[in-house]
């Protein structure tokens, strides 16, 4: 059931506003992003029509709070494919990244900032790593980086370190 | 021909077969890599959460490759691709530059346009070419068929590549195959996704994207199947266990890294091309060369 009082008329616009978000409105709901979706192929719970489709209709906290949004692999392929060039893809790293500023994070995103922010990559580099490499005849690796986690720190907002 | 070596996040811990047989064909193909340790992660794990702090995380990347004035190879189709998207979006869109300009100011870095990014693939495929490679082949691989994957954000999204290959009907790796010599053997889901973005957010999901196409290319019986991203690597193979376990079935398929074939037939010795770091042994494949490790 959509209750209509719930619904928020403006959220089209404000997606619109996010990096990549700016063509949402052009969607003409034909389903091309859906009948190509790796995702969806496996689990109908991640269908890209519809989620466009649920922001066009202003379903801001159902679709903000939803696991779904995260499901998406970044393929790109109904961005390419988009006959509307609605930019599926950035439209999902959109909602992503208002879902994260209001607390409503993935776990294992959050956890991926956490890397990055303090290692510099998805994996902190131990002395062992580094032996490894030597033993193969591979450079060392640096195992921090100041200044990108100085960067990082100041930029990413709190709801997503944390 | 020089590059700066874009490693990423996961290559230099976890996929040094990549590395280390990238770096053999480099250096029989006249490619000087240049090592840059203050590369860090290109963005993309961060995109999800903020597409502002990943813009900051490739920028710094490519200032730091500005100001060496060196070309930048990747070997992962991850970072590829937000890397290319960064150099494209900051470059064309000025008051977006001078945003992440402020914040790289607070490090002495600066964001300046002219920084051309390419996968070492791409870069075996345009810049150095099939009749180069042929010319340089010293075995040949006639007796083994392989079948590609070649991972999403290699080609896409297409407006980043400027029209290289096909992005829904590729050719260069499989070129690229051909030229060793090795049967290319097509397969029914060749362009779709490994699942490897979402392996955290609902494993299921993405072993089961990884199934059908083991479930694919196995139909066929080739002897192995080719990569050219740690991303889809660590589906395949690092994850091949666990699907056998899941669904109840078995593949046994060796996953290799195109520079490993390639070094195979440029006759690098197979100890340097890191075969022992392959979770499913290749073992078959090489005693089809003759060749033991």
């Amino acid at each position: 059931m959509i209750d209509s009082k719930k619904l928020d008329p403006n959220f089209k616009h404000e997606v619109a506003t996010e990096m990549g978000g700016i063509n949402i409105s052009r969607c003409f709901a034909c389903g091309t992003c859906t009948a190509g979706c790796p995702v969806r192929e496996i689990d109908e719970k991640y269908n890209p029509r519809k989620i466009i489709h649920m922001v066009l209709l202003g379903m801001r906290e159902r679709v903000l709070k939803s696991d779904f949004i995260w499901l998406c692999s970044t393929c790109y392929t109904c961005y390419d494919r988009c006959p509307q060039g609605v930019q599926l893809t950035s439209i999902m790293t959109a909602l992503k990244n208002i879902a994260a500023r209001e607390g409503y994070i993935h776990p294992s995103f959050k956890e991926q900032n956490r890397l990055v922010s303090t290692f510099g990559r998805l994996y902190e580099v131990e002395d062992f790593d580094n032996k490894k490499r030597e033993k193969l005849g591979l450079p060392p690796i640096q195992k921090t980086f100041e200044d990108l986690t100085k960067l990082m720190q100041d930029m990413l907002p709190k709801e997503v370190m944390k | 021909m020089k590059y700066a070596l874009f490693l990423g996040c996961t290559i230099p811990v976890r996929a040094q077969n990549y590395e280390l047989s990238a770096r053999q064909v480099a250096k029989r193909l006249d490619i000087d890599f240049l090592d840059v340790p203050e590369f860090s992660c290109c963005g993309f794990p961060v995109k999800s959460s903020n597409h502002e702090t990943s813009l900051v995380i490739a920028a710094r990347n490519l200032a730091i490759a500005a100001e060496k004035k060196e070309k930048i190879c990747t070997l992962c189709n991850a970072c590829t691709s937000v890397l290319t998207e960064a150099n494209k979006e900051l470059t064309k869109n000025k008051e977006l530059r001078e945003k992440i300009n402020k914040e790289l100011a607070k490090i002495d870095k600066e964001f300046k346009p002219g920084v051309e990014i390419k996968h070492f693939s791409r870069i075996l495929y345009e810049d150095i070419g099939l009749d180069t490679i042929r010319e340089k082949i010293k075995t040949d691989l006639s007796t083994l068929s392989m079948s590609i994957h070649y991972g999403c954000h290699y080609l896409r999204p297409t407006e980043l590549y400027d029209g290289f290959d096909d992005a829904e009907n590729p050719s260069t790796v499989e070129n690229l195959v051909a030229v060793t010599g090795a049967a290319v053997v097509d397969y029914k889901n060749k362009l779709e996704c490994c699942g490897g973005a979402i392996l955290g957010v609902e494993e299921k999901i993405a072993l089961s994207m990884a199934k059908q196409k083991l479930d694919q290319v196995t139909a066929n019986k080739v002897d192995a199947l080719v990569t050219i991203c740690p991303f889809c690597s660590i589906m395949y193979e690092d994850n091949q266990k666990k699907i056998e376990t899941t669904f109840n079935t078995s593949y046994n398929l060796p996953v290799l890294y195109y520079p490993q074939v390639l070094g195979l037939a440029l006759g690098v010795d197979v100890k340097q091309l890191g075969f022992r770091l392959n979770k499913i042994r290749p073992t078959a494949v090489l005693e089809k060369l003759g060749v033991t490790l």
